[in-house]
């Protein structure tokens, strides 16, 4: 399959001396729905800032569509589209204006650019703010607005830079179906996130950057088979004094009616449940305790960190 | 990027451009006609009379050309600083750093801009000063010429400051203590044949001096210089800032991380 990214020894060494990315090596293949994860400093920011010029590299390549951004950077950049994740759009001008402009940057004849705006104002469901002032629109229209921007041009490779900070339960779904439809229809996605949740369901492929290395980049779904254990919470319908006697099962009395119970990856669930059956625990329902995604994630950069033998890193913004 | 595109992109620059200067006319277009006015008014016809001949003109047709072609200067080098930099300032010039647009298109399009909005109010001007004073054209070619490059020469430097700007106080230094004195020691107001030997040579060094003066040309058929000279200097002066200001593009000084 077609390469839509790819990073080779990519380096960057800030003018304070701060080594930010350490030589990484990315691919992104056509049509991936790609997540970049990693704590705040961790080089995120640093990777797509080059991919997307707004960062000089120090060393090493970036290809896009197998076009090398060292020799043909103006025809790599369009086939990107970038969706910042600060609002960065003229706040004076009106919604329909910022489209139409963007498009023109891409040379895209004016009638167009104001069909191609038209399009993706209605998708994103702004049609009807087209001729408001940028600043007048709420704070998820203003994400709505710069993922419609980023599309005007229609790139074959969009990234997101946390596409749904700070906005609201509703709208994140929302925004995470647009996604999933352009995804569908050929669209590759590369997003940061710090929600992991937004990973896990959208994304079918993830690396963990830290310290200005990869350290993981494999599928959603062997990265969560890398989870040993998980904890699940079991309401239940009798009135409990203690932890039932489980062998095998560790767990703790959360209260009088619910259970915390960690099961092994080869651990069955039936076995547990016929165990609280045992000791006439009826199990009305049952979740998980945190998001998997967030375990593994936190025991992967500690991991690095012990390895660093640094522990815990108070030193990065 | 292919030159069809390339077009769409400078004319997409200029055309937003054009969009936020008059969108906010109240502080761009309106003041310096009202400034002019003041100036018209009060050295021309309050003051001017008693001044007497200028360089053999009356005093106010003598001071007009020089008022056109100071706001020329002046509403072309802000509208390039303040809106290059208020893009800065913003965030939003990253919109045009992430697309494909060259780095030439990119300072022709804010350029023009610029110049749009320098003879816009250099037109304004000249209507403005026919309600006190017939102005004579004695080279319109000459008068065409000189305000277009002076427009594109101070659009220019205007990107330049913008460049190098990390606040609000950046952008306001230059014309301040640097564009501002030079203007109005620029031989707006008065002949250099006025001035001593040795303040007559200091003038010299001024290249403002040389298009307020192949600028009175146009209208008044007299200048202090010779105005090839005047055209040379100014298009020589375009050609290193323009260089200059595409290298600094192309390094993303303060512009690229």
């Amino acid at each position: 399959m077609t390469s839509a990214l790819s990073i080779r020894s990519l380096r960057k060494v800030y003018d304070n001396g701060l080594e930010a990315l350490t030589g990484i090596d990315l691919d992104v293949a056509e049509g991936d729905f790609f997540a970049l994860l990693g704590p705040n400093g961790a080089g995120k920011s640093t990777a797509i800032g080059i991919i997307c010029s707004l960062v000089r590299k120090t060393s090493g390549s970036i290809s896009v569509f197998g076009i090398d951004i060292d020799r043909d950077f103006s025809q790599a950049k369009q086939y990107l589209g970038v969706v910042p994740q600060e609002f960065n759009f003229q706040q004076f001008e009106k919604v329909i204006d910022i489209l139409v402009t963007q498009a023109g940057y891409y040379g895209l004849p004016r009638q167009l650019a104001e069909e191609r705006s038209e399009k993706y104002l209605r998708q994103l469901g702004l049609w009807d703010k087209r001729d408001s002032r940028a600043r007048m629109l709420s704070g998820g229209m203003k994400r709505r607005l710069m993922i419609a921007r980023a599309l005007v041009h229609e790139p074959r490779l969009l990234i997101l830079d946390e596409p749904t900070a700070g906005v609201d339960i509703e709208l994140r779904r929302a925004t995470w179906q647009f996604l999933r439809d352009i995804n569908a229809r050929g669209v590759t996605i590369i997003l940061t996130t710090h929600y992991l949740e937004e990973a896990e369901n959208l994304c079918n492929r993830i690396a963990i950057i830290d310290r200005g290395r990869i350290v993981e980049n494999t599928s959603t779904r062997q990265l969560l088979a890398k989870l040993s254990t998980e904890t699940f919470v079991l309401d239940t319908r009798e009135q409990l004094d203690a932890f039932p006697d489980l062998p095998g099962y560790t767990g703790r009395l959360v209260d009088s009616h619910s259970l915390e119970i960690d099961v092994e990856k080869s651990q069955s669930l039936n076995e547990l449940f016929a165990s609280l059956a045992k000791h006439n625990v009826h199990v009305l329902s049952m979740r998980n305790k945190t998001n998997r995604l967030e375990e593994l994630f936190v025991s992967l950069v500690q991991a690095g960190a012990d390895q660093a033998g640094g522990g815990t890193d108070g030193g990065r913004s | 990027m292919k030159a069809r595109q390339q077009w769409v992109a400078f004319v997409t620059i200029l055309t937003r451009e054009v969009r936020r200067f008059t969108r906010i006319w109240l502080q761009t277009l309106l003041p310096p006609a009202i400034t002019i006015v003041l100036y018209f008014v009060i050295f021309g016809t309050l003051i001017g009379p008693r001044i007497g001949a200028m360089a053999g003109h009356t005093y106010i047709d003598f001071v007009v050309p020089g008022l056109i072609m100071m706001s020329v200067i002046t509403n072309s080098y802000s509208n390039v600083v303040s809106s290059f930099y208020g893009n800065k300032f913003q965030g939003s010039i990253e919109e045009i750093l992430v697309s494909p647009v060259p780095n030439y298109v990119i300072l022709l399009g804010f350029v023009f801009g610029g110049v749009a909005r320098g003879i816009a109010v250099g037109a304004i001007v000249t209507l403005l000063s026919l309600l006190f004073t017939s102005l004579q054209l004695h080279h319109l070619a000459v008068i065409l010429g000189m305000v277009l490059l002076t427009a594109i020469l101070f659009s220019i430097a205007g990107l330049i400051n913008a460049i190098f700007a990390e606040s609000f106080d950046d952008i306001s230094i230059i014309p301040t203590f640097v564009l501002t004195p030079l203007t109005y020691l620029g031989g707006v107001f008065y002949s250099i044949d006025m001035l001593p030997e040795f303040w007559q040579a200091v003038s010299r060094a001024n290249p403002i001096l040389y298009m307020v003066n192949a600028f009175r040309y146009g209208f008044l058929g007299t200048s202090d210089i010779p105005v090839s000279g005047a055209f040379l200097m100014v298009s020589a002066f375009i050609v290193l800032s323009y260089v200059y200001a595409l290298h600094l593009l192309a390094r993303g000084r303060r512009l690229r991380r």
